[in-house]
């Protein structure tokens, strides 16, 4: 038997999404039926957090545990928000696209269930503006979702309000970093914020609010549908659930491939139809751009939060990137680099000075003027750039790939400040 | 002075926000769609109608990569410049752009159709190299390719 794909089996590439008859015909808004209708709000907390579910945004922390730390009850504070990030802009990364596209109802409905499990009064869709696709469709949707009643004032006749608004984002990484968001969302200059407090206490305008990623929110409703049980039996390992991976790099066929969780990297790799001719494997980053490299010894590994965190990487948005023979490792962590130092929004010290320095030495070493002590340099840079140091976790995920490229491509760096010149140009 | 079609589209943005300075991107955006840039002028009529301060609004405008503070072309070609459009290849397809319009990135043809700028990763790695102009993503480019979807557009208009 094929494995199960609830996440992409209503994705057509190329033609247009399931519009609310179809979509309501393959199963659609069963899951929101089921939750408003006869289910507690905290019942649907349960399920989600019996079913294992994971951030799929990047951090992979516990969904329910999440959407715990938000008050419940009558008294519980109003109004609550809830933000499905859809701002998709890490390197390497493009699975939110492909779902928001391919099935815009499956995120509206996993945003209502979700919203209805914190009791949220507003959910918001934070789109980034190149989306142009997503945004259309997602448009649709929403419009489509409040015809039917399954959002807007007394949902299904429940007694359950709930509002729904499309954000669109003016293009900066860092508004993918929760509190960023947040700060965004308000109309502030979008820095990250101090944790505690955590969103789920006092996130926008100081209430209670839940960021979760595209890819997390579409699990939502299968869970709520078929349970704890069936989400864990999806898995090949004891983290739960299908993934949308993610391959691009000199590969066959680059795609997303949804998979059950802890597909080792290899067969997740035959599934983009194994390297292009001419081409060879020498490194991934399992998990998009700040996630350091894994290299041939690592192929075997099941891909998963544990195993990849337990090889020294990370899980990350599960996109992996591809560095074949015929790329310099220098160009491909400087050109990260760059990228990270770009994005900083400049907040703290390490991060708005450090990369961009960073990726100034990368580039000349890359041109063949690196000096000997630069490698001492870069290396030092990767603790006095890391965890605590920073504000937020831009700065240290911009440190993954360049000090797993240090150990795993040391030579080649080395061969560039020797020889003062890049073999590969 | 924000003319009444800006103001309407505001306002229904204004609408739906919790707080009139929620609605300051979307402004930002509405203003820019119909003005082509975010000139000091704009900026301080958006602000003056979002009760805020200018300077407060600049913080925000500056902070975008979306936000012009500068006029560009008729055309922006946001060509990603990220890891996996560089593995496969974005270099070759930039040069051959920059050679074609006679432009380097954040320049602007004397035409005044097109300006140029890397963008950050467009999430479209599986079809990499990939730009966006205007409102349509172009992906697999190659140097050659490249030159005839921007004649293309020019042509079009």
């Amino acid at each position: 038997m094929a494995a199960e794909t609830p996440l992409t089996g209503r994705i057509r590439p190329g033609s247009e999404p399931m519009w609310i008859d179809e979509y309501e015909a393959h199963g659609g808004y069963q899951a929101l039926r089921k939750a408003v209708g006869k289910m507690k709000k905290k019942e649907v907390q349960g399920v989600v957090k019996e079913s294992g579910l994971m951030g799929r945004g990047g951090a992979g922390f516990p969904t329910g545990v999440k959407w715990g730390f938000t008050p419940m009850g009558d008294d519980a504070v109003h109004p609550k928000y809830f933000i499905a990030n859809a701002d998709e802009m890490e390197p390497g990364a493009f699975k939110d696209r492909f779902l928001m596209e391919g099935d815009p109802h499956q995120l509206v409905e996993g945003l209502a269930v979700s919203s209805y499990a914190i009791g949220a009064d507003v959910a918001y869709i934070f789109l980034r503006n190149h989306y142009r696709l997503a945004r259309k469709r997602l448009e649709r949707a929403i419009e489509e979702a409040y015809r039917q009643n399954y959002l807007g004032k007394n949902v299904l006749g429940s007694g359950y309000n709930l509002e729904m608004r499309l954000h669109i984002s003016a293009g900066r990484y860092i508004c993918g970093e929760e509190t960023a968001l947040i700060s965004a969302l308000e109309g502030n200059r979008p820095i990250p914020r101090a944790k505690p407090p955590f969103p789920g206490a006092s996130g926008l305008f100081g209430m209670p609010t839940v960021v979760n990623n595209v890819e997390t929110l579409c699990n939502v409703p299968h869970i709520v549908k078929n349970g704890a049980e069936w989400f864990q039996g999806l898995s090949k390992t004891d983290q739960a659930g299908t993934k949308v991976y993610g391959v691009s790099g000199r590969v066959n066929k680059p795609g997303c491939f949804e998979l059950p969780m802890g597909t080792t990297i290899r067969e997740i790799l035959e599934h983009a139809g194994g390297m292009t001719d001419g081409y060879k494997f020498r490194g991934v980053l399992p998990g998009g751009g700040s996630t350091d490299f894994l290299v041939d010894e690592h192929l075997d590994l099941a891909m998963d939060y544990q195993t990849i965190q337990g090889a020294g990487s990370r899980f990350g948005t599960g996109t992996m990137i591809v560095l074949d023979d015929k790329t310099c490792p220098v160009a491909f962590v400087a050109n990260l680099m760059k990228f990270f130092g770009q994005e900083s929004c400049g907040w703290c010290t390490p991060c708005r000075e450090g990369l961009p320095w960073l990726a100034r030495v990368l580039y000349a070493i890359e041109r063949g003027e690196g000096k000997a002590s630069d490698l001492d340099l870069l290396s030092g840079h990767t603790d006095k750039i890391w965890i605590g140091k920073t504000y937020c976790a831009l700065a240290p995920g911009a440190i993954e790939p360049l000090q797993s490229a240090l150990k795993y491509f040391r030579e080649d760096f080395e061969d560039h400040i020797q020889n003062k010149r890049c073999r590969w140009s | 002075m924000l003319n009444d079609v800006e103001r309407k589209e505001i306002d229904a943005k204004v609408d739906a926000a919790e707080t009139r300075k929620q609605a300051c991107v979307e402004a930002l955006t509405i203003v820019q769609n119909h003005r082509g840039w975010v000139s000091d002028e704009s900026l301080e009529d958006v602000a003056a109608y979002l009760e805020m301060s200018p300077s407060e609004l600049d913080a925000i405008a500056s902070f975008y990569n979306l936000v012009f503070r500068k006029p560009v072309g008729r055309h922006v070609i946001y060509l990603c410049d990220s890891i996996s459009c560089f593995v496969m290849g974005k270099d070759s397809v930039a040069a051959s752009i920059q050679e074609k319009l006679g432009i380097k990135p954040g320049q602007t043809t004397g035409d005044g159709e097109f300006t140029l700028l890397p963008a950050e990763c467009l999430g479209a790695c599986d079809h990499a190299p990939v730009m966006v102009v205007d409102e349509t993503l172009y992906h697999d480019l190659n140097p050659e390719r490249v030159g005839q979807i921007l004649d293309d557009i020019k042509g079009a208009g």
